[in-house]
This record gives C-alpha cells, structure tokens and sequence, in this order.
C-alpha cells in the first residue's frame, strides 16, 4: 500500500486555508434560510385549493337527514367552515367560542367529521348549536377534497363560494383578533 | 416573595456570568495570571446563584403558587409531587432554566476536575462558557422568564400538566438528555480555546477525551430514553417516529459518535486534527441548532412549545455569533499544518475517516430531510415534508455499511496493516456471520431477506470482535493474565461495539417480524395474535390521584399456559379533561406483548390494539450498552495521568 501524506510537518500555502471556510459558508445558507422561515406558521397548511372554489359536493343535512344540499350554500354570503366531530376534544373547546361568534352574525356551516350522527345531533342539542347548518361527511368524501388534516379545521370562503383561507385548529379569542378577524373582514 | 427571590438570583448569576466570559479571556489574552485564576470562583458563584433559582422554582411548584403563570400553565394540586417537580421542566421557560443549571453544573465540573491543565486553557475554556451562559441567561430573563406573575388576576387551581408528560418519563429524559446537549460544550469550549491559543496536541486530545465521553455517554442514554418512553406511552408501538426534535437530538449524537472517533486518532497518531477540532464544534451547534428547533416554532412537532417569533429571532442570533463565530475563528486559525506520519489504506486512521465520513454524511441527510419542509416553504415550493421513507432509505443502508466496517476498523493496527494477514483474519468470523444470517431466519416462519441481513451484519460485529478480544487477550503468562493487561478504553469500545450489534438485531427483527391487529372485542371474547391467545375479560373503572380511567383485564395465554394479564387503561384526567391511552406492556428478552385500548364502539364492544413485537427491548439494551462501554472507557488510567502528577507535586 501505497503512504498518503507527509513525513516532517510543512506549512500549507494560504490558498488551502480557503477551504476551512466552508463549513461558515455552509453555516450561513442554513441560517438564511432558519432567517426566513422565522414568523411562518409552521400549522399554517395552505390548503391545495386556496383561492380556488370550494368544491362540488352532494351531502345529507344533520337533524334533517332527508335534505341533499351542494357548494351552493356557500354562495352569497361569506361564511366559515369548521370541520367538526364528537370525538374531537378540540372542537369542544372551540365550540363555546365559535357560538359566540355566530351570535355576532357570522355564518358559520358546520361539516360533521367522519362520526355518528345520532352523537352528533346529541351534541347540538346539549351544546347549543353555532351553526347554520351542518353536513354530514360521515366518510369524509368532502373532506379529502377539501384537504382536511384533521378537526378542528375552518375555512374562510367568500360570497362567491371562493376558499380564501384555512386555519388549522381551535379558533379562540386571541387567535380571532390576532389573526382571523382581518380575514374575515377581507371577505366581506 | 420565592418568585422575586428566583428571579433576582437568576439576574446575579447573569452578571457574573458576563464577567466570567470576559475577565479569564482577557487574562489569558494578556498571561495575567490573577484574571485568569478569576474562572474558578466565578464559576462556582454562578453555579451556586443558578442553583438557588432554580430551587426556587421547584419551590413554587411544591408550594402549588399559582399566581406565578408557569406554575398555573403546568401544574395542578392534584398533582402527585414527583411529577410536580418534574413538571418544573416540562415546558419552555423551567426547561431553559434546567439547560443553563446544567451548563453551569458541566462548567463546575470542568473547573474541579482540571486542575492540571495549563492555565490559560482552563480560563479560556471557562471563558467559553461563560459566554455561552450569558446567552442563555439572557434568553431566559427576556423572553421566557419562568418567574412572572399573573398578577393581579390569578388562577386559584392550575391547568395541570399535560398528561402525556405524567409519566417517570418525564422525570429522567429531559435531564439525561441535557446532560448530554450541554455536555458537548465542553469539547466546543476546549476547541475554541485551543483555536484561540493556537496550539493542539495529543495532550489536548487527551482532555477533552473524557468530557466528550461522559457526554456522548449522557445523549446516548437520553435520546434511548426518549425512544423508550415514546413507545410505552403514546400508544401506538412505535419507538421512533422522525420526527424533527428526535432528528435533533440524534444528530449531535451521531457527530458526537464521530468525534469520539476522531479523537482517539487526534490523541494516538496526531491525526485529523483540525478535522477534530471542527467536529467538536459542529456537535455543540448541532445541539444548538436543535434549541433553536424546538423553541422557535419554525417546525412543527409532537415536542414544539410555544411559538413565538421573538423567541425565535433571539435564539437565531445567538446561533448566528456563536456558531458563525467558532466557524470564522476556525476558518481564521484552524491548523493547517499537517502532524501526521501518514497511513495506509488498510489502517485504523482510514477506517476512522471512513466512520467519520459516514457518520457526518448520515448527519447531513437527517439535517437537510428535517430542514426540508422549511426549506421548500421559504422557495415556494409549497408544505412538504420527508417522512419516514427518507430517513429510512438512507438511513437503514449507510448504517448497515457503517456496522460491516466498524469491526474491521478496530481489530485494524495504525499506520499500516498487513492485507494478507487481515484477509486470513476476518475468514472465520466472515463463515460464522454468513451460516447465522442465512440459518437463523429460518426457524421464524417465514423466512426474511432483511431478518438475515440484519442477523448477518450483527453476527459479523459480534465474532470480529469475540476474535479480536480472543487474540489480544493472549499472554504468555495465562489468559487472564493478558485479558487483564488490556486497557479500558478497549473493553469500553467491545462494549460498546457489541452493543451497536445488539441494536441492530433489535431494530431490524422487530421491524420484520412485528404483528400488528386492530380489534374489536367485547367483553369474553378471545383472538389470536402470532403465537398468543387474547382475552378481553373484562371492564372497569379505575380512580387515580388526578385522573379517572376504564381499565380493561386481558390475559394472555400461550399454549393453554398463562403468559401475562394486562391492564390497559383510557383515562381521562380531571383538570384539563384531556383522554389519554396508557398501554399496558409484557416486556421479555425475545419480545413485548403491547395491548392499548383505543375508542368504545357501541355497546360494551371496544377498539383495541394489539402487538407482538419480537426482540424490541434489545434496542434499547444495545443502546445501554453503548453507554456503559462509554461510561468504562472512562476509567481508563491514561485519563487521570494528568491530575495524578499535580498530587505528587
């Protein structure tokens, strides 16, 4: 086998030095980019159909099963949809406050997430009812177009039926002010 | 008043950590030899000022003081006190109180233990620390101080702590795991001194040695904790998940893994050293570069606290001097000169490169697949994230050639070995892993090409090294006699060499020959899972101090022999009303029986989730391992030559 390198130590011309900078220039891409990324939210998920229309859709009404209604609800008023579900710990945090908000005069559509419907129509009747009206996404059909990660979600989806924002999890007091009311105020 | 009294000892501990960093460096600058010795005392003031804070803190937990908002945010009276105290750091602000009264315990360590050391390297290193301190300090007092009040609106009951975190889990991984994180600025703090002072020699090597060692040691033990407690407690069987605060936490280890490497080499043959140098300072970033992960909010995990951008913009531009900083001072003055004597291809040193070479590239790929959904946000190319697949897809096979050439590299001689001689050394053990690989799978059922590499590479790791301590263990004199003579850095590497083994048969059986069944039982109904019978007995409640549960009786037979009865519970605790599943566990040396309950059907029908996993419980066995091979490679003599002498002067 042939020995690499050198018997007696010799000083390397300062050009070599050049390559100990590497790991600075690396350095600094990275925090360019952490830079950058700072202030995102990381749980803001865009969803794939940001200002495009909501999608075509055919459910069942909760406590009025008999009734189909499609994406026509959204037209003519803005309105959020909040994907909910019993099972969701969540969405009974959120709920007290999205009844307040609905007693403001915000159209809130509910979509009931993959649950039973007899718990659901439960649940409003115990819990008063913040929505218009609910669909029932019992496979979560809507949803999967939607691009729903989980409940809670809701959408922001202007008179023309146009999805202009999503939120991903419990909208509360701080989140709504900070966050959500001039989103709101834009779709009006 | 114990909230003022905390805070205000946390502001004195900052101030003397500034003058820690700044007197010593200035009078190792200046060979002034009284600010110099100036590092110790300090040292030991901050220590004790950090310490009392963070009593303080844990005093307010204890003493349920809900007027001060962490406390309310975390705990609850009903809260058992153990978990109480540890509740002091399951959340942001108490757990960077914990990361600076680490660091302020390694620098107290670092001042104790090396007193024989030159001094203007001590007071450098301390300096190092001291810097370190003051940002940290800093970050706590401005933007996340644990002591501030809600006052005058306060809680008069606390929002309890999240329940996943009551567990023992949380009680020793966040501390074990810091021990490690923080442990590795020690290597960074000797690295920079020695880039300030511009010298490096074995010496050098030699000290920093152990302290990467006891850190490396700390951060294998906690992140196998961390994997551990994931497993038993989030209820669904896994043990690693990718997630980007694990990636974290596991990429300081495997360059902290590199640099133990390396230094052996920088300590015996003068080699690599600038390599060394860097890499001890790469680990320290990393782990800094982890904090930053976690704290800022710019990744989402299971482990994100808080998002607060502010946060974030500190931290970044602490990362950006310190990191930035160590990495222009080694561009500026990193060694250049070449010390070594030269090596062949077939050489220790060669091998270790090779180990470096993998284990930084391993590094880089786990930092550009945790970066990525960051990175393709700020290009605009949309959310997306690497999962599992990624990882694994590099991860399994680089790890695999890792483990093949790790036992070479260790029966390998420096300089040069003799290729004839290796080639004829590694036929017996290559025969013996080859019959293994292929035989063993076969007495499980189905026989898996993965299963008989993996028993393969553990069983080529395993006889390399048995041969190689069989060889070197020879002595004229007797047996024992020559196995004696051998030194405990040596027994330290078998250890943990034959560990990695250990891992690797964990690993990789339990991810072929795991069964997994989602079921749905009511009460007296049986089911087989892989060789055991399962019956849902039956179903109750369950009262515990702060939550209530309905515990289901499963027994397991195997045979018409009884194996275990299991308790697994859903519990839904009091104060946050949060449901949480606790899965009951079978642990043995061949494998885990794991049922969890999942959600109640109708009726008294309800989901449950059973697993078999063979041969888990050896990963983190392997892993165990590797820390104690750490942990008696300490002992080695060669350590304490150093202090010693001092006590014979």
């Amino acid at each position: 086998m042939e020995i690499t390198s050198i018997d007696k130590p010799k000083v390397v011309h300062p050009v070599y030095r050049l390559k100990l900078f590497l790991p600075l220039l690396l350095f600094f891409v990275v925090a360019i980019f952490l830079m950058s990324a700072l202030g995102r939210d990381p749980s803001y998920m865009p969803s794939a159909l940001l200002d495009r229309p909501a999608p075509e859709f055919s459910l069942r009404i909760l406590g009025d099963e008999d009734k189909y209604v499609g994406r026509e609800i959204f037209l003519g008023e803005p309105s959020l949809l909040n994907i909910w579900a019993t099972w969701c710990f969540s969405c009974r945090v959120e709920h007290a406050f999205l009844h307040k908000l609905s007693l403001q005069g915000i159209r809130i559509i509910g979509l009931n997430y993959k649950d039973d419907m007899h718990k659901a129509t439960d649940w409003l009747n115990k819990m008063k009812d913040p929505y218009v009206l609910s669909v029932i996404d019992d496979v979560g059909k809507l949803a999967i177009n939607l691009g729903v990660f989980g409940a809670p979600e809701t959408y922001f989806i202007d008179s023309m039926g146009i999805i202009r924002y999503k939120h991903v999890g419990v909208i509360d007091d701080r989140v709504w002010h900070d966050r959500l009311l001039p989103i709101w105020k834009n779709l009006k | 008043m114990i909230a003022e009294y905390g805070h205000f000892a946390l502001i004195l501990a900052l101030f003397l950590a500034i003058l820690q960093a700044v007197i010593p460096q200035i009078g190792a600058y200046a060979e002034n030899r009284l600010w110099m010795a100036t590092a110790r005392p300090l040292v030991l003031g901050q220590t004790l000022f950090v310490m009392f804070s963070f009593g303080c803190l844990v005093a307010l937990f204890v003493n349920d003081d809900f007027s001060v908002r962490y406390v309310a945010e975390n705990s609850n009276t009903l809260l058992p006190y153990r978990y109480k105290i540890s509740a002091v750091w399951a959340a942001h602000e108490g757990s960077l109180l914990l990361w600076v009264l680490i660091l302020s315990l390694w620098s107290l360590a670092v001042s104790i233990f090396s007193t024989s050391l030159p001094a203007h390297l001590i007071a450098r290193v301390l300096g190092v620390m001291g810097f370190i301190s003051v940002g940290f300090y800093l970050f706590v007092l401005f933007t996340s101080n644990p002591f501030d009040r809600s006052l005058p609106f306060f809680l008069s009951e606390g929002a309890d702590l999240n329940p996943l975190l009551q567990d023992v889990g949380l009680i020793f991984h966040p501390p074990i795991l810091y021990m490690g994180y923080v442990g590795l600025s020690v290597a960074f703090s000797f690295s920079i001194a020695a880039l300030m002072a511009g010298s490096v020699d074995s010496a050098w090597a030699r000290w920093v040695r152990p302290w990467t060692l006891i850190a490396w040691m700390f951060l294998t033990l906690g992140i196998s904790l961390g994997s551990w407690w994931a497993y038993y407690e989030l209820g669904w069987g896994g043990w690693w998940f990718w997630d980007p605060v694990e990636n974290a936490s596991f990429m300081p280890w495997l360059v902290c893994t590199a640099l133990v490497h390396s230094l052996s080499a920088t300590e015996k043959r003068g080699a690599f050293t600038s390599w060394t140098l860097l890499l001890a300072i790469i680990a320290f970033s990393l782990s800094l570069l982890g904090t930053f992960l976690v704290r800022s909010g710019v990744l989402t995990s299971v482990h994100a606290f808080a998002t607060d951008p502010t946060r974030g913009i500190f931290i970044l531009t602490f990362l950006v001097v310190v990191i930035g900083g160590s990495l222009l001072l080694f561009a500026l003055r990193g060694p250049t000169k070449k010390r070594s004597k030269g090596f062949s291809g077939l050489s220790k040193e060669m091998f270790i490169l090779i180990n470096n070479l993998l284990l930084v590239g391993l590094t880089a790929i786990i930092l550009l697949g945790t970066l990525y959904p960051l990175v393709s946000d700020v290009l605009g190319w949309g959310k997306i994230s690497v999962g599992p697949p990624y990882f694994n897809l590099f991860f399994v096979p680089l790890t695999l050639l890792l483990a093949i050439l790790m036992p070479i590299g260790s029966v390998l001689r420096w300089k040069k070995s003799d290729s004839v001689k290796v080639l004829y050394y590694f036929n017996g053990p290559l025969v013996c892993a080859l019959f293994m690989g292929g035989l063993i799978p076969l007495f499980y059922g189905s026989y898996e090409v993965i299963a008989a590499i993996t028993i393969f590479v553990a069983s080529w790791v395993v006889s390399v090294t048995v041969r190689d301590v069989w060889q070197k263990s020879a002595h004229s004199r007797s047996r024992l006699y020559g196995f004696m003579r051998l030194n405990a850095s040596y027994f330290g590497m078998i250890i943990a060499h034959i560990g990695v083994a250990v891992c690797i048969v964990g690993v990789g059986l339990t991810s072929v020959y795991s069964t997994q069944r989602d079921v749905r039982m009511e009460p007296g109904d049986q089911i087989a899972v892989a060789d055991y019978k399962f019956e849902f007995v039956s179903m109750g409640p369950f009262k515990g101090p702060n939550f209530i549960a309905d515990q289901a009786e499963v027994t397991v037979t195997k045979n018409d022999l009884s194996v275990a009865t299991l308790y697994p519970q859903k519990r839904r605790y009091l104060a946050s009303g949060q449901t949480m599943t606790e899965a009951a566990i079978n642990s043995g040396m061949f494998r885990d029986i794991y049922v969890a309950l999942g959600e109640r059907l109708k009726g008294d029908a309800w989901a449950l989730r059973i697993y078999v996993k063979p041969f888990v419980i050896w990963i983190w066995l392997g892993t165990l391992f590797i820390a104690v091979g750490a942990l008696v490679a300490l002992t080695d003599k060669r350590y304490r030559r150093g202090y010693k002498k001092v006590i014979n002067q």
